[in-house]
């Protein structure tokens, strides 16, 4: 029980504001692979994570790409040269993109040098990213049907000089031709700040 | 001899060996006449054109003359000559206008400032300097759906007619309702309660600013009250265990208690700060939801109402139950969390769920209780959800959940023939009768052009009330008992009772 406190009580770290992001992402990508209906719903699971009921995939393969992704922005993440992941959904027929999930991330690099943890609740950061999983749940209402059968693909803005690793590679920036843009909330571990939004195809009929 | 003059004369033109006799003078010779006079030289410079052009149509005109030294100089125009379309070839930079045109754009040209200027709208725009940014992917095929997947979200929204039950269901309900009423401005809001059906067989509807009651033995109407201003609202409405007081919800944050027989308004009762959009009466306690989230328990006895506040969610509470046994509260919320909460308070004094249910993915309006189960709830989810589940409070579990494929509003319990029903939104605005606890499909009833918004039960339990955004009110006669199995029914009660009243003597 004093553990428990004691750990609520402890601010939050460079590193331990990566891991919090890091896992916002994966949860996040799983929740908008969902609604979306990238992958069939039966493929999903509920697991309880930040006082909801999150639905993860089951399918190995990709949950092995996601863990990749999630591990090596946790590092850029810890390293702060990360600033953007984008989520792209298109058409597997045509390549068209027809929707963007973008999140923003803005790092307060003198984090890095400071050893002390910065005061914030993870309480508090956990009611952020609820609201924040919230309004991609609720997305569902608003966003044109997905008509054909559509791919994801993970997109990460980093810093010029960084040494391309392997397994990565370089791409464009797969932006929408006609987009509508909505932004959703955000939410800030004081060390991370976390913007997101989403962008759609315009609807071609009047 | 006049022919032969004209024959010489005609041949002496022909001929091109003597000198033409009335020849304009020769270019050299006119030179000549004018370097003798140097003044006008200057002048004649100036404007070369005019000479120029002079010799130029003067040559012109005998077609066959000689002209070596004549008309071949002026066919060749000078250098800044000019023509019929470009008179004064001197005031155009030909040699500027040609380095210009094929120069390579050169970008390089920019001026630092400007660029400076661009890089800062850029990350202005980005965030951050996007040139500086690199993008990555991983390499790699794209993970794909297995094949023949079709993306299950199309198929909900395009679906006409869901696959009924195979099975014939044992007794006949009619599919027409029984009785439409109108219900003109009724509110076309998700989010309110706008019918009940009382224990004295009135049914109180919610109208935009006024609430109206409906005797089902008589079929009078009447209006029990309207809102004082034009914007106000009733928001939600419920009866009285007894039948007698009706308790309105409204916009203006009040919760109103109106006495039926007299007509007359007893209390108004104000501890809200927004719309009152759920109630739910445990004999003398009323629960009110608010669009706040909080849930305010009234004493209706005593002048201080307000007894408690339970703050649970976060968004606009739609749906409120008390269990019939009076031990539990149920809330539902647009944050898609459904609280279970105790009738006392815990300890520290304040109310806590003594359970809270996260895994409806929409907004929770339809909570219902099962009447002859205790501990047994049934919530329904909405657009993003579309789920009916069934709860047991006191372990937590979820006993069943079923895709209802269409918005739940709302859920009723029948203890005549142990089934379920639920109103329906997009796309067929049904009501679907399920079996509980196979939760098979029993029958589907449609009839409204709009989506249901509410349902309520008659006191006989055999007529189901649903009020819909078409504007109407149907009531379908779906639980009737059958007689003869009601005589049983009746019978097995009273025998119970004649057994209890031997034991005590």
């Amino acid at each position: 029980m004093a553990k428990q406190l004691s750990r609520d009580q402890q601010g939050i770290t460079l590193r331990g504001s990566a891991e919090i992001v890091a896992e916002f992402f994966s949860y996040g990508i799983n929740s908008i692979l969902y609604q979306r209906g990238i992958y069939p719903p039966e493929t999903f699971t509920r697991v309880q994570k930040y006082g909801l009921t999150l639905l993860v995939t089951t399918d190995p393969d990709l949950k092995n790409y996601l863990n990749n992704v999630v591990e090596q922005m946790k590092e850029w993440l810890y390293k702060c040269i990360v600033q953007r992941l984008v989520v792209v959904i298109s058409s597997i027929e045509n390549n068209e993109v027809l929707e963007r999930w973008q999140f923003d991330i803005e790092c307060d690099k003198a984090a890095k040098d400071e050893s002390a943890p910065r005061e914030k609740s993870q309480k508090a950061i956990q009611d952020e990213i609820r609201s924040v999983i919230r309004q991609i749940t609720a997305t569902v209402t608003f966003l044109p049907l997905l008509e054909t059968a559509c791919a994801f693909d993970l997109l990460i803005y980093t810093d010029k000089d960084l040494a391309v690793p392997e397994k990565w590679e370089e791409s464009g920036p797969q932006f929408i031709a006609n987009s509508e843009e909505v932004r959703l909330r955000s939410f800030t571990t004081t060390i991370h700040k976390v913007n997101s939004m989403v962008a759609y195809k315009k609807d071609s009929f009047p | 001899m006049a022919q032969f003059v004209f024959e010489a004369d005609l041949h002496g033109l022909l001929k091109l060996d003597t000198p033409i006799p009335n020849a304009p003078p020769a270019r050299w010779q006119r030179k000549a006449k004018e370097s003798g006079a140097p003044g006008p030289s200057p002048a004649a410079g100036l404007s070369p054109m005019k000479p120029a052009n002079r010799s130029h149509s003067s040559s012109k005109t005998p077609s066959r003359t000689p002209g070596k030294s004549g008309s071949k100089i002026q066919s060749t125009p000078t250098k800044a000559g000019g023509d019929r379309y470009i008179p004064n070839r001197s005031t155009m930079q030909m040699e500027m206008a040609n380095f210009l045109l094929t120069k390579e754009n050169d970008s390089a040209e920019e001026s630092p400032t400007k660029k400076e200027q661009q890089k800062a709208w850029a990350v202005n725009l980005n965030g951050f300097d996007i040139e500086e940014a690199k993008i990555l992917r991983l390499s790699g095929k794209p993970q794909n759906a297995p094949e023949g997947y079709q993306n299950n979200l199309k198929v909900l929204y395009s679906q006409k007619i869901t696959p009924g039950s195979s099975r014939k269901n044992g007794r006949y309900i009619p599919s027409m309702p029984d009785r439409i009423l109108d219900a003109p401005e009724i509110r076309n809001d998700y989010y309110l309660n706008l019918i009940d059906w009382s224990s004295q067989n009135f049914l109180a509807v919610a109208l935009d600013n006024s609430v109206y009651l409906w005797n089902h033995t008589s079929g009078e109407i009447i209006q029990l009250l309207q809102m004082e201003h034009p914007d106000e609202y009733a928001c939600s409405v419920s009866w009285i265990t007894g039948g007698n007081y009706l308790a309105i919800g409204t916009s203006n944050a009040e919760v109103q208690l109106w006495d039926v027989q007299q007509q007359k308004r007893l209390r108004n009762m104000t501890s809200h700060s927004s719309r009152v959009g759920s109630l739910s009466w445990n004999s003398y306690i009323l629960s009110s939801g608010a669009r706040t989230g909080h849930i305010h328990h009234h004493d209706v006895r005593v002048a201080e109402h307000h007894v408690a506040t339970l703050a649970g969610h976060t968004q606009e509470v739609c749906g409120l139950k008390w269990s019939p046994d009076g031990r539990y509260l149920a809330s539902g919320g647009n944050d898609n969390l459904v609280n279970i909460w105790p009738c006392t308070q815990g300890d520290s004094g304040d109310f806590a769920p003594v359970q809270t249910f996260t895994q409806h993915q929409g907004a929770v309006k339809a909570v219902a209780w099962c009447p002859w189960q205790s501990n047994v709830l049934a919530t329904g989810g909405g657009t993003s959800d579309r789920h009916i589940r069934i709860w047991n409070v006191c372990s937590g579990t979820c006993l069943s959940a079923v895709d209802a494929h269409s918005q739940v509003c709302s859920i009723l319990w029948s203890t005549n023939y142990k089934e379920l029903i639920s109103g329906h939104g997009f796309a067929q605005n049904q009501l679907v009768i399920w079996k509980y606890p196979t939760m098979a499909k029993v029958t589907e009833l449609r009839g409204h052009t709009a989506r249901v918004l509410n349902l309520t039960m008659s006191p006989d339990g055999v007529t189901v009330a649903s009020a819909a955004a078409d504007e109407t009110l149907r009531l379908w006669r779906c639980f009737e008992m059958d007689p003869i199995k009601k005589k049983e029914k009746e019978k097995a009660n009273s025998a119970k009772s004649s057994i209890i009243h031997q034991g005590i003597r």
